[in-house]
């Protein structure tokens, strides 16, 4: 396993499902300056809605065709328990002192955790997810999984889908303007409330895209699985420069690719060979992240915040 | 006749204290209205309420004879009211384009929208050879004519415009405040905020000069501006 094309294309899955949540970390905090520390818990609930629509299926049917049902139903669990959060739990605090609602949503990260633990069925421990069958396709010298192949469908089109609906619809605009200058935005006329909504359920709904993409790949999902991965996501967004939605794919791809490099490569280093394999692969993401932001503060395609007239 | 906009004993607060203490006055159709005064006299946060960002304590503001208190500033836009708030504030990593379709927002009749930014451009062409130009990279002049334009997208019945003319070259204001007559030759009714008096009195119909939140005196233009006391106080004579 230490061919470079697999490596990259390890790093390149990995990265796009941290881009994918990583949407939802920026898109909020570009809009309200929020760090949803919920949001990784709205990954993992999107996990389990997809679980629970294919435990609906009738047993044999074939997986190709209820993948979609699965990402409809994650998707929905998602966006109602994220749409919710804002409405109940964010927007009063509204106008608090920043932290207020910072540890609202470290309370509601734990308290969604320990209800899918409680209440799902058999969630104590981790539950398995349905597999793609069949021979991995080789790219380049990469072997690629089958249900690898989802992200790097399902995450070029979500950015693609995502940058024409910011640049090209009138919310899309709005959502903009709100982001720059949420009074003036009202001035024309615009619900920031209702675009603070919409913010919320966009990176909702990809959180849950990414999270299927996590299933397929692992084979298993568990109420845990949002810590980390949320983890790197916030991380990849502040990589990216946070705020920008190009930048938080761009940070995700980043730091997967570099966890995957440092996993395979560290150990050929002389005098690293300690730091090399899987069990440091986080460490060389944070020291990434220092790095980057020691010499380019705003994020790798972030501006300055003195831009912010 | 009644006026376009009545404002009735208007009250506003920062927490405790009361920046607007009690003002009364109204806009005709038609009409070009100055607010002038020094610093921190309540102009601005006058606008502010009458568009909604501000919430009043006290006192009455009707919009053609219907009540805008508790009605939020996205919905006032909706009834044909504009401000082009103090310090531009146009998007400014959005087109220029961009930012004039913003002041359409509400608007859905294309055509419509399309000749207005048109009509934006006629009467700014520096902003129409700079359609596709991020409007942060404007100077202060050519963001004030795109605050102006992005006012006017919104084909407002009242254009308010919070201190057009601040850090402007001479010239620069010059041609500000002759878009501002263009405007008012055209029938746009406009309530005009300045510290630069002297402009703003002599084209106004009314002017009300505030002071720390009270006006202290009303009258024409043309009467302010011969004001013994308006001209040592704001006018700079002795």
């Amino acid at each position: 396993m230490h061919e470079l094309p697999q490596q990259l294309a390890n790093g390149l899955i990995l990265g796009a499902m941290y881009g994918l949540i990583a949407i939802g970390y920026t898109m909020v905090y570009g809009i309200i300056q929020l760090i949803n520390f919920a949001h990784g818990e709205i990954f993992m609930i999107g996990g389990f809605g997809a679980l629970t629509v294919y435990l609906w299926m009738p047993a044999g049917s074939n997986l190709l065709a209820i993948v979609p049902l699965m990402i409809i139903g994650g998707v929905i669990c998602s966006v109602a328990i994220s749409v919710a959060a804002e409405r109940f739990a964010y927007r009063p605090l509204r106008t608090a002192p920043r932290l207020a609602p910072l540890i609202t949503a470290i309370g509601l990260s734990l308290a969604l955790q320990q209800a899918i633990w409680k209440w799902y069925p058999n969630a104590t421990k981790d539950r398995p997810f349905p597999q793609f069958k069949g021979e991995a396709f080789d790219v380049f010298g990469a072997h690629i999984q089958r249900g690898d192949l989802f992200v790097l469908i399902a995450a070029p089109v979500c950015m693609i889908a995502l940058g024409l609906f910011v640049s090209k619809t009138r919310s899309g605009r709005g959502m903009q303007a709100t982001s720059q200058d949420p009074d003036t935005a009202k001035l024309m006329g615009i619900n920031t409330d209702r675009i603070i909504v919409m913010a919320f359920a966009i990176g909702a709904a990809f959180a849950a895209v990414a999270a299927v993409a996590y299933g397929l790949k692992n084979g298993q999902i568990g109420f845990k699985m949002g810590f980390i991965m949320g983890l790197k996501a916030f991380t990849a967004a502040v990589l990216g420069g946070i705020g920008n939605i190009y930048g938080a794919m761009l940070g995700g791809v980043v730091l997967g690719v570099a966890e995957s490099l440092a996993t395979g490569y560290m150990s050929d280093v002389p005098g690293m060979d300690l730091f090399g394999g899987g069990a440091w692969k986080d460490v060389w993401a944070f020291v990434l992240l220092i790095v980057v932001l020691l010499l380019r503060p705003q994020g790798l395609l972030g501006e300055r915040v003195a831009d912010r007239a | 006749m009644t006026a376009l906009l009545e404002v009735e004993d208007l009250r506003v607060a920062y927490g405790k204290i009361e920046a607007v203490k009690g003002i009364s006055f109204s806009v005709d159709a038609g009409q070009v209205v100055t607010l002038i005064g020094t610093n921190g006299a309540g102009k601005t946060t006058t606008l502010r309420t009458l568009s909604g960002l501000l919430k009043p304590i006290g006192g009455r503001i009707l919009f053609e004879g219907k009540p805008l208190a508790n009605i939020p500033a996205h919905k006032i836009v909706a009834l044909g009211l504009a401000h082009s708030p103090e310090g531009r504030h146009i998007f400014p990593r959005l087109t220029i384009t961009e930012n004039l379709l913003l002041g359409a927002y509400l608007r859905n009749d294309k055509a419509g929208i399309e000749k207005d930014i048109q009509r934006a451009y006629d009467l700014f062409p520096i902003l129409g050879e700079r359609r596709k130009q991020a409007a942060g990279t404007l100077s202060g002049g050519e963001q004030q004519m795109l605050a102006m334009g992005r006012a006017l997208m919104s084909q407002p019945k009242l254009l308010m415009l919070d201190e057009p003319s601040m850090g402007l070259s001479p010239i620069m204001m010059q041609k500000i405040m002759e878009t501002i007559v263009e405007l008012k030759a055209s029938g746009t009714t406009i309530l005009l905020v300045e510290q630069n008096a002297q402009a703003a009195l002599s084209l106004a119909d009314q002017g009300h000069v505030m002071e720390i939140g009270k006006i202290v005196l009303s009258g024409t233009g043309a009467d302010l501006l011969h004001d013994e006391s308006v001209r040592k106080a704001y006018l700079g004579e002795d």
